[in-house]
């Protein structure tokens, strides 16, 4: 397989949150540490040396970009500071923006642009709520349309829908 | 000093999926003398591993309309989840740090009459309960001494990244293990106790068969430590242990928030407790 390098990358990743990502030098602390390392084929070293070459397409369109759950073993653990997860969110928000979302992640997505939660509500918690005493609906923005007017507002203004492929 | 008040900040999966959360917490809250608001059009916080993960723009913008809205009421925020936790924490944090991005979130929030200063703390129930309420004062309101062998929780946002938390020690903290402890319960050791529940960064939307090989090998871990109960400090952690263990076989941990822990221990009704929202049967 011949990678073709896109040496801007780095510098999308830079911008989009992950500074510290030329500070690493393959130790492999990160992969050793990486819990999703030991069940799936995740290895978060390779990943980041692949983001360091430019080889932006094998990245961004790679499951194992996805396999992180966010953690932070490999942060805690890094001995050059990489904030490796900052880099992980930088490359999967590049991936979102180039298009690739999974149906799952975008029924997450498509729940907040609709709900404001991620979760949406239902009779059978509405009943579980009003037998606990609580109110029915709870006091954020899924009791008030005014307030949901405002998160609609930010939403729109950041683009959410469309970066999600709305 | 005086009296703190914070605005309870529900989320996503306590109010919506584990009602009794939400409940306990501020039964919990009321009788340790926190001193509880509402929060008011809240929304998500938003989940870090996902909507992060997806829009880091739209995740901070999101997370700073929170961060605002706590401000404008003059209040602190106090959290039940590790992913809320997790996100106004770092989202407050950044927004202190840079100028320039709170500047631009600024400009956003403007459109619905609002402006974050960044002048809003964001708190974890279990660490306002360890640090600011005491185990002194917690051991004195026990009412129902607990004879349970619990496997603590931790979850990863509560403590990390510990540069900015700032809580305890990462790989081998104790002040959860001290909350319950001071029940009357007992913290059992376990392998790998800091392993991540599986459920975080789009893995139990999208990729749940890897979230569960997370999931079972904690349970696996729980159990030949000698475990019959799992305390957590994050719902999302909590759905992933209960409604997971339906979908595995050869395991029936009742999972409990430190809020039920705490209501049960303060001699709330278990009633009280919404224990019927839990997947894994609780017979305590």
């Amino acid at each position: 397989m011949t990678a073709t390098p896109n040496m801007e990358f780095v510098n999308d990743i830079i911008a989009n949150g992950g500074e510290s990502v030329n500070m690493c030098f393959q130790c492999g602390t990160c992969t050793a540490s990486c819990p999703s390392g030991r069940m799936t084929s995740f290895r978060t070293r390779r990943l980041v040396r692949m983001a360091q070459l430019g080889m932006k397409d094998e990245t961004l369109n790679s499951d194992e970009l996805w396999f992180c759950t966010t953690c932070y073993s490999c942060t805690e653990r890094c001995p050059r500071d990489v904030a490796i997860v900052d880099i992980i969110v930088a490359m999967r928000n590049l991936a979102v923006a180039s298009g690739k979302m999974y149906e799952g992640h975008k029924k997450t997505a498509q729940s907040l642009i609709k709900n404001g939660h991620t979760v949406p509500i239902n009779d059978e918690v509405k009943a579980q709520r009003k037998a606990l005493g609580l109110p029915e609906v709870p006091p954020t923005v899924l009791a008030s349309k005014d307030a949901k007017k405002d998160f609609d507002k930010i939403m729109k203004a950041t683009g959410f829908k469309k970066i999600i492929g709305e | 000093m005086a009296k703190a008040k914070y605005a309870f900040f529900l989320g996503c999966i306590a109010p919506l999926r584990y009602p009794g959360i939400e409940k306990s917490t501020r039964d919990v809250c009321a009788a340790l003398g926190i001193d509880l608001v509402d929060f008011n059009d809240a929304s998500c916080c938003p989940a870090p591993g996902v909507i992060r993960s997806f829009d880091r723009k739209t995740w901070v913008a999101a997370a700073a309309r929170n961060l605002a809205l706590a401000e404008k009421a003059g209040v602190d925020i106090l959290t039940i989840c590790n992913g809320c936790y997790g996100s106004l924490f770092d989202a407050a944090h950044e927004l202190h740090e840079d100028a320039e991005l709170l500047k631009e979130v600024n400009t956003i929030l403007a459109e619905i009459g609002l402006e974050y200063k960044g002048g809003t703390t964001v708190r974890h129930f279990a660490e306002v309960i360890y640090n600011d309420v005491g185990m002194d004062k917690v051991k004195k309101a026990i009412k129902n001494p607990l004879d349970l062998k619990v496997a603590t929780f931790y979850g990863c946002h509560f403590l990390k990244p510990s540069d900015i938390k700032q809580l305890d020690d990462p790989e081998n903290p104790s002040m959860l293990d001290k909350m319950v402890e001071a029940t009357g319960a007992t913290s059992m050791y376990r392998k790998d106790k800091m392993m991540c529940c599986g459920a975080g960064g789009g893995l139990r939307s999208e990729f749940s068969d890897f979230a569960m090989k997370f999931t079972e090998e904690n349970l696996k871990n729980m159990k030949d430590g000698g475990a019959e109960v799992i305390v957590d400090i994050c719902p999302f952690c909590h759905l992933q242990f209960d409604r997971g263990q339906k979908e595995l076989k050869g395991y029936s941990m009742p999972v409990l928030h430190l809020s039920q822990l705490y209501a049960l221990a303060l001699g709330m009704d278990k009633k009280e407790l919404g224990l019927d929202a839990h997947l894994t049967p609780v017979k305590l």
